[in-house]
C-alpha cells in the first residue's frame, strides 16, 4: 500500500474519543451473527483495560435497521434514539458507545439534524415526553466501539500474546480491512481517517503487526445494503457486490478480512460459501476461503483469548488454518463443545433437570 | 437457483480494461466517417429491419465503440444492407460500409481465434 498520501488524509480526520466511563449499547443482529464479539469487547474493556463500561437492561433497537430498510419513518427513529439517550442520562453517563455501525450512522445523522434544525429536536423531545415522560441530554461524546479499540490499540499491543505475523516465515500477515458504509461515508469527519481511506482498522492492523492490503474495490459495499438482502429476490445483487470485492482482493492473496460492522463480516463470510456452492470458486489460498473477523475477535485473539470463547466456531469459513499460521493454541475437540465455561455447564445441567 | 432462491446478479459495468475494441478500431481505420456518428438514432428510425425486429443500428454503433462485441455479433447479421440509413444520416456516416466492415472484422476475429 502506498502510504504517504493516506497518512496526510488520516492526519486531517482525527476525532476526540473519551478515556473512560462508556455507556455501551449492543447491536440487534451481532449477537446472532458473531455471538462472542460483544462479550469480548466488554471483557477487553473491563478485565484487560480496567475501564468503566455500563450496559442498560432497558436498551432496545435504535430502529436503524428498519429506517434503512424503509419501514420506519425518521420521526419514529429519532424518538427511539431519544429514549436511548434518556437511558444514558438517567444512568449518569455522557459517552455513548454503540456496537453497531448503522446505529452509529443513525446517531450521527440525528445529532447533525438536531444541530442544524433545533426545532426538530424540540419536536422529538415533546414526542418522548408524551410517550414515556422521559428527558434526555445530548451525549458529550459519540464513538463507535471500534473507535474505542482503536484508541487503546497500543495498550492492547503491549499486553498481546500473539502478533499478526506468520510464525513460519516471520512475515506480517496480509490483512484486508473493510469498514461499514455507515461509519464515515455519510459524515467523513465523524470517523477516524475519513471516508475514503478510514484508518480505524488499518491502525489496529499496523499496531498488532499485520500489513494492510489496499485493493481496487476497497470502499465497495459488502453487499448487505438492507433491501438488497432483506428481499429474497434481490439477494443476487447482495452476493454480486461481495463477489466484486473478492475478485478484486484475490490477486493480493489476503490472509484475512477485518471488519467493524454487524453486516459486513456476516456477508463477506457467508457469501463465500454461497459463491462456492453456485460457481465452485474459492478466494483464499489452498482452496480455502478467506477468514473474516470482527475487530473484537481479532483483539481477543491477539490478547490470547480462547478462540472458541470468542465464538470463532460460528464462522462459515474455517479459522483453523489462520490460527495455525499465527501459532495460536487451541483445542480442536472443544470447537463445538459448550462445556468450556463452568457457567455454561451449570446452565446446561439446569436445563436438563428442568426439561 | 433451486437451492438458494436467487442467483448471482451479473454486473452491468462497462470495463474498458477488459473489453476488446478491435472491431471499432478496424472500422475507424477503414471508414473514418464512423467517428462522426452522434448516436442521434435517425438510422434506427428509418431501418426496415428495425420495424420488424429488435435490431437497432444506433445500439450496434454504441456496442461496438464500447467493445461489447458479443451483443453486437448477435445482431449484425440482421441488417439487409438496403442503405436507407445512409440517406437520413445528418452527419454523412457511411453506415452501410460500417456494417460491412464490422462483419469483416468479426470474420477476421474468428479466423484469428482459429
Amino acid at each position: 500500500m502506498k502510504i504517504d498520501g493516506k497518512r496526510a488524509i488520516w492526519s486531517e480526520y482525527q476525532k476526540d474519543i473519551e478515556e473512560d466511563h462508556y455507556f455501551y449499547v449492543r447491536s440487534c443482529i451481532r449477537q446472532n451473527f458473531f455471538p462472542g464479539s460483544e462479550v469480548a469487547f466488554l471483557r477487553i474493556m473491563r478485565d484487560v483495560l480496567k475501564k468503566d463500561v455500563y450496559e442498560h437492561p432497558c436498551h432496545t433497537t435504535c430502529s436503524g435497521i428498519g429506517y434503512h430498510g424503509d419501514v420506519v419513518p425518521v420521526d419514529t427513529a429519532m424518538t427511539v434514539v431519544a429514549r436511548q439517550f434518556a437511558l444514558m442520562t438517567e444512568a449518569g453517563y455522557k459517552n455513548y458507545v454503540p456496537s453497531c455501525i448503522t446505529s452509529f450512522g443513525l446517531y450521527t445523522e440525528i445529532l447533525e439534524t438536531w444541530h442544524h434544525f433545533p426545532e426538530v429536536e424540540e419536536r422529538v423531545r415533546k414526542h418522548l415526553r408524551n410517550a414515556t415522560g422521559r428527558e434526555f441530554n445530548i451525549p458529550g461524546n459519540l464513538a463507535h466501539a471500534s473507535d474505542i479499540i482503536y484508541k487503546f490499540r497500543k495498550e492492547i499491543a503491549a499486553k498481546a500474546k500473539y502478533t499478526l505475523v506468520n510464525k513460519e516465515t516471520g512475515e506480517p500477515l496480509k490483512v484486508v480491512d473493510h469498514i461499514g458504509c455507515h461509519y464515515s461515508k455519510m459524515f467523513p469527519s465523524k470517523g477516524v481517517g475519513g471516508a475514503e481511506y478510514p484508518y480505524v482498522l488499518a491502525g489496529m492492523i499496523e499496531e498488532w503487526g499485520g500489513e494492510v492490503i489496499d485493493y481496487p474495490e476497497r470502499r465497495h459495499c459488502c453487499g448487505f445494503g438492507f433491501r438488497q438482502y432483506l428481499v429474497q429476490a434481490n439477494r443476487g445483487y447482495s452476493v454480486a457486490c461481495s463477489r466484486e470485492k473478492f475478485e478484486s482482493m484475490k490477486p493480493f492473496k489476503p490472509d484475512m478480512i477485518l471488519t467493524n460492522c454487524p453486516g459486513c463480516p456476516m456477508f463477506l463470510d457467508r457469501w463465500q460459501y454461497v459463491i462456492n456452492e453456485m460457481e465452485g470458486t474459492t478466494y483464499g489460498q489452498n482452496g480455502e476461503g478467506i477468514p473474516v473477523f470482527t475487530y473484537e475477535e481479532l483483539a481477543g485473539l491477539v490478547l490470547g483469548f480462547d478462540p472458541w470463547d470468542l465464538g470463532l466456531q460460528m464462522h462459515q469459513i474455517n479459522v483453523e488454518p489462520l490460527l495455525d499460521k499465527i501459532g495460536i493454541e487451541y483445542s480442536p475437540e472443544k470447537k463445538f463443545s459448550l462445556n468450556t465455561d463452568p457457567a455454561v455447564s451449570k446452565v446446561k445441567h439446569f436445563a436438563k433437570a428442568v426439561y | 437457483m433451486d437451492k438458494f432462491g436467487f442467483t448471482i446478479s451479473k454486473g452491468r459495468q462497462i470495463d474498458y480494461d477488459l473489453n476488446d475494441r478491435f472491431i471499432a478500431e478496424y472500422i475507424f481505420e477503414h471508414e473514418p466517417s464512423f467517428r462522426l456518428c452522434i448516436e442521434c438514432g435517425g438510422c434506427s428510425s428509418t431501418c426496415s429491419t428495425g420495424q420488424f425486429t429488435l435490431f437497432s443500428l444506433r445500439e450496434l454503433h454504441i456496442l461496438i465503440k464500447r467493445g461489447e462485441n458479443d451483443k453486437a455479433r448477435q445482431n449484425i447479421r440482421k441488417c439487409m444492407l438496403c442503405g436507407k440509413c445512409m440517406l437520413v444520416c445528418p452527419r454523412g456516416v457511411n453506415t452501410r460500409n460500417v456494417v460491412l466492415l464490422a462483419r469483416q472484422a468479426f470474420q477476421k476475429e474468428n479466423e484469428h481465434a482459429v
